[in-house]
């Protein structure tokens, strides 16, 4: 029954002993640290990139290399005044970084965090007699938990936003409420490319699937959905150039001008945790999460690790190159504009998502039903073009129409 | 086990649907009513339909309360109403026989069932770690194959009701001025 409702895994099934109990504390506290650890040291990551980008030399006096200013930070404004507004919805103003603070622990603990993907042994790796995976929890739901918990997380920002009584901060929590709405169905979409082309929804088997470069569903599934999801997934984490909700220009500080404190040290905690999370999880279910790059059957391996550290070493690597995407995004792209994002949004990744789901169902389809690939790609294009010329004549008769209604663009 | 999530479960929902009701502040309202949806998506849990618990927190508590937080917020009607104004007269007596009159045929029902209650249907098949995804094969199956007809049916509905509300809250101002 606690196995049912914790995760399937086998170490939970049968009788609940002390060994297993162990491991999963030990885990749980494990994922905790790792995920405060890796939050601290991406402060400090894309402060000093962000610094070299821009011929700074960004934190360089706590610590070596200034690694431990994010720390020095956060005891700072641990000692800072707690003020709440008095036009504040008090118990709404008190909650809402909370909100925000554990969606973005949980959605870490489905990431495969490591173990031996190998030799078809599916990541599973043996702990002091028990077998277990290196990951906090493998619900039968698998990644739809991760969209669930990003749904929730648009809570924190909103609540943040209406209850701290103010207009800047009612205005960045609606858009960002918008938004992130809007790039969820994109995200949900493209989602399902991966999940259609791995046929589970566990994160483990998706890794599982991904045995070297020409499995990984980057490539199995057509790089479209990829960019789709990469670019969704940067508007869910309301990062530049999709950083709208914060747009100090235009709201002073967006849904958090009002916090000050620890209470803002948790949004600012929870938004660095998501993108580690989020790297992650693009790493996990297109570049094969903790599996070795191999090309055929030719595998690059690191000398001297055991094969279950090696995935983590792996991982640690591929999530870093998206930690490193990330900034250099932000130092490199302006932010757009609001109709701009919407249109992107609606007009163009929701269709372009929705598409290629499609062309992908129609091929499997009819691989299973011995139709020529070719036939049935080629059919499935030209519906795909159809509909896109009508969504295309759509849009002009409703310009056109809004042009006769005086309207100037 | 099964007890102990079970009452948490209910008193999440009852507590989140009491919320819904007695809080005058909209935005408060909508938070309980995302507690009764957690409180319904674990329940969900606790009887192995994982899918649909994952599906509920998305749906409902990811999309529709946002959206209803979204208009509470556009709209402004974030604070507290005045509630010793009627605008409809009799409204309070009328809502408490009609109240009254739903419990009675609620129980009533649950009454002249009592018989069929103690029976459980077959229900999904456990998921095993085998097939963690035996949940949702169960579930296609009988909305892609055995009720395909009701289920497109839906989304003719839903589709209708998006058109019909683009088309009615367009205005027609250009009639007769337009050209």
């Amino acid at each position: 029954m606690i196995g049912a409702i914790l995760a399937i895994d086998p170490m939970l099934e049968g009788n609940v002993l002390w060994t297993p109990l162990l491991i999963v504390l030990v885990k749980v506290l494990l994922v905790f640290v790792v995920g405060l650890v890796a939050t601290m040291l991406m402060v400090w990551f894309e402060r000093k990139v962000i610094a070299g980008m821009q011929n700074r030399v960004g934190p360089n006096k706590a610590g070596p290399w200034g690694i431990l200013q994010t720390l020095a930070d956060g005891i700072k404004l641990f000692f800072k005044e707690d003020l709440i507004p008095e036009r504040s919805d008090r118990f709404m103003f008190r909650l809402a970084p909370y909100l925000a603070l554990v969606p973005a622990f949980l959605a870490f603990a489905i990431i495969p965090l490591g173990g031996d993907f190998r030799d078809g042994k599916g990541g599973l790796v043996t702990l002091f007699g028990q077998q277990t995976r290196l990951q906090l929890a493998d619900p039968p739901v698998g990644v739809l938990f991760a969209l669930a918990i990003s749904s929730i997380a648009v809570y924190g920002i909103m609540l943040a936003g209406w209850s701290s009584g103010s207009k800047y901060p009612l205005l960045g929590a609606v858009r960002a409420s918008a938004q992130m709405v809007s790039y969820e169905a994109a995200l949900g979409l493209s989602l399902g490319a991966v999940l259609l082309v791995s046929g589970t929804l566990s994160t483990a088997g998706i890794v599982n699937m991904q045995s070297s470069i020409g499995n990984w569903n980057i490539v199995a599934t057509g790089f479209v959905p990829f960019v789709i999801f990469l670019i969704a997934a940067t508007a869910e984490l309301n990062r530049p150039p999709f950083d709208l909700v914060e747009a100090e220009q235009e709201l002073v500080g967006g849904f958090n001008t009002e916090y000050s404190s620890i209470r803002f040290a948790l949004f600012f905690l929870a938004e660095f945790m998501n993108t580690v999370t989020m790297s992650a999880l693009i790493v996990t279910l297109f570049f094969g999460g903790p599996q070795p790059i191999s090309i055929g059957n030719t595998t690059l391996d690191i000398p001297f690790i055991p094969n279950a550290i090696e995935g983590t070493v792996w991982l640690l690597l591929k999530v870093l190159v998206f930690l490193y995407i990330y900034v250099w995004f932000r130092a490199t792209l302006p932010r757009f504009r609001y109709d701009q994002l919407m249109d992107l949004g609606w007009k163009i990744l929701i269709p372009g998502s929705l598409g290629w789901f499609m062309l992908l169902a129609a091929q499997r389809v009819g691989r299973d039903a011995g139709w020529d690939q070719i036939v049935v790609t080629l059919v499935t294009a030209l519906v795909l073009i159809g509909g896109y010329g009508l969504l295309l004549a759509a849009q002009h008769v409703s310009r056109v129409n809004r042009e006769k209604d005086g309207a100037s663009f | 086990m099964e007890l102990f999530v079970f009452v948490v479960a209910a008193a999440m929902v009852l507590g989140g649907a009491l919320g819904v009701v007695t809080r005058s502040n909209p935005v408060h309202a909508a938070m309980s009513l995302v507690l009764t949806l957690f409180g319904i998506a674990v329940m969900f849990v606790s009887h192995n339909a994982h899918f649909l618990a994952a599906v509920q927190v998305i749906v409902y508590a990811g999309a529709i309360v946002v959206l209803f937080l979204f208009v509470i917020m556009l709209l402004g009607v974030d604070k507290a109403e005045d509630l010793s104004v009627e605008p409809i007269t009799n409204q309070r007596p009328l809502a408490a026989i009609i109240g009254v009159g739903i419990s009675a045929i609620v129980i009533a029902a649950i009454v002249s069932s009592r018989a069929g209650l103690g029976a459980s249907g077959e229900g999904v098949n456990e998921t095993t770690f085998e097939s963690p995804d035996a949940n949702i094969r169960q579930l296609a199956r009988v909305i892609f194959s055995d009720n395909v007809f009701a289920f497109e049916l839906t989304s003719v509905l839903l589709l209708v009701a998006v058109i019909g509300t683009v088309v009615m809250a367009r205005k027609t101002k250009s009639v007769g001025t337009g050209k």
